[in-house]
């Protein structure tokens, strides 16, 4: 439960130059408030070993995404389902205000957070994840590894994680007198849905959207709303010791499907030349 | 509101609460505490300090740190939750210190540290939200400086329709869950959380909704407070 930790430092006349611009609507990049970073999405980049993979630059944020899917025994209380999990990875090389060892609470929220997306989204069908009704099912294991780290991670390992499944691809399996047996021939993933996650940060009374480092040290407040392509609200979190007020959530949920689906657009782009 | 409902599982109305009770002051040993019943949920808040910080380099010359632990007993559990501190658990930790800390003035405290201790006795849905409403009751009967209260509640959808204070049945089946906390006096939202499915509609009518949450746990926290240090006698049980 560390309150406090070896992080960031802003210093003064980046912290003054960074509101002094936000009065005028504009940021010290050049960003307009609600303009996201140059977003880079690349497919394939470990074909060999993985089922799926992506990259992702968001500004000078980079994150991998790899997707490994296995077979495993299916939970007791749900034997028709697959499993997926997400998990995320803030290395040693991504910062030099993380080291190795056991992920800190901002990692887990990061993971977790990721997660959530994913799964309340429904854009993994578990239902046609089963194989063989409580003894065979996937599962789907979505990892994704912060290379380098600047502001704004829950966004780019949720495109990551996204991109990467939608070019996954996992093994097609045969029921044989009752065994399980696997074909030589491989299929993409159950898909249902593309969800996009937008973040937010408050700095004095100013909305922004896809903070840097710096903007992100300096926030109040950081909220992530995710939509889906329907324009619904699956999954949403705030963060930092700050808060909003109703009117901001409200404006905010609006922004974010807008966002949202300008971001869903470059997704679907880049599966498309990937494949 | 309550046109063309369907009836929820608990025959509660959509916009009414579970049973709820806080009492304040149930710890002797602790600087604060409250105990707060939320439905099933049963959960103890403590609050000790200001306290010297640990470890020292820990301490931020010109204000207090806050450490904030949510842990779950085994026992709270339909089946026995091991006893390690969870990933769960750990975020829930890190979402509720951040609802807490912008109601304390961390200013005056330079130096020390502010604990806050939460144990989940038996659990049922929204057991963050209530974990917040005994915490800030607990800080309050700590007497430590504070801006507000923090009030917390959640609201959701289930057979389609935004309900206040989704249980645990409820979420098991529901659509949607979001909790958000609040400092009722002005107005700012420090703990957002949502998963599941909303509209743009659901969701705006969902924030209003946990909004009457809020303001029906703020009174609820007042009088615990006021039970114990006014004898219940205190000017906000006119109404």
């Amino acid at each position: 439960m560390p309150a406090v930790k070896k992080h960031r430092i802003v210093d003064s006349i980046t912290r003054e130059s960074i509101i002094s611009n936000l009065a005028n609507s504009t940021r010290l990049d050049e960003r307009g408030l609600l303009d996201y970073r140059n977003l880079e999405i690349e497919t394939n980049i470990l074909k060999d070993k993985t089922n799926g993979s992506a990259r992702v630059k968001l500004g000078e944020s980079e994150v991998w995404a790899g997707i490994k899917v296995e077979t495993a025994n299916p939970f007791p209380d749900t034997p028709a389902e697959g499993v997926m999990t997400c998990n995320a990875e803030m290395l040693p090389i991504c910062s030099q205000y993380i080291e190795p060892g056991p992920p800190d609470e901002n990692t887990i929220e990061l993971s977790r957070v990721s997660d959530r997306g994913i799964r309340e989204s429904g854009m993994i069908d578990i239902k046609e994840l089963c194989i063989k009704e409580g003894e065979r099912v996937y599962s789907v294991y979505i990892d994704v590894a912060v290379i380098n780290e600047d502001g704004n991670l829950f966004d780019a390992v949720s495109y990551a994680a996204t991109t990467a499944l939608l070019m996954a691809d996992m093994n097609k399996f045969t029921i044989e007198n009752d065994e399980v047996k696997m074909l030589d021939e491989k299929q993409p993933l159950p898909i249902k849905s593309v969800p996009v996650s937008t973040t937010f940060a408050k700095i004095e009374d100013k909305i922004i959207i896809d903070p840097n480092a710096d903007e992100q040290e300096m926030a109040t407040a950081r909220v992530t709303l995710v939509t889906d392509e329907n324009g619904k609200y699956v999954s949403g979190q705030k963060g930092k010791p700050g808060g909003f007020t109703f009117d901001e959530l409200k404006e905010i949920s609006v922004i974010s499907k807008e966002k949202g689906d300008e971001i869903r657009v470059k997704i679907r782009e880049a599966v498309k030349n990937g494949s | 509101m309550s046109k063309n409902n369907i009836e929820r599982i608990s025959g509660r109305a959509p916009d009414e609460l579970r049973n709820v009770s806080i009492k304040a002051g149930v710890i002797k040993n602790a600087d604060g505490s409250a105990l707060i019943e939320f439905g099933k949920n049963k959960i103890m808040a403590a609050v000790f300090g200001p306290k010297e910080v640990h470890p020292k380099h820990m301490m931020i010359s010109d204000r207090a740190i806050i450490k904030c632990r949510y842990h779950m007993m085994p026992f709270s559990t339909d089946t026995r939750k091991r006893p390690n501190i969870s990933r769960r658990e750990i975020e829930i930790s890190k979402v509720i210190r951040e609802a807490l800390q912008p109601a304390i003035i961390m200013e005056d405290y330079p130096r020390t540290a502010i604990e806050i201790y939460i144990e989940v006795l038996q659990s049922d849905g929204g057991s963050r939200c209530a974990a917040i409403n005994a915490a800030s009751t607990a800080l309050a009967d700590a007497g430590i400086n504070m801006r507000d209260l923090v009030t917390a509640c959640a609201a959701g959808k289930v057979d389609g329709q935004v309900v206040l204070d989704v249980d645990d049945t409820e979420d098991k089946t529901g659509e949607a869950d979001m909790p958000i906390a609040l400092l009722p006096n002005t107005g700012l939202i420090t703990l957002f959380q949502l998963d599941g499915n909303l509209s743009k509609e659901e969701f705006d009518k969902a924030l209003e909704l946990a909004k009457t949450g809020c303001d029906k746990l703020y009174k609820l926290q007042r009088d615990a407070l006021s039970e114990k240090y006014f004898d219940g006698k205190n000017g906000n049980k006119e109404e």
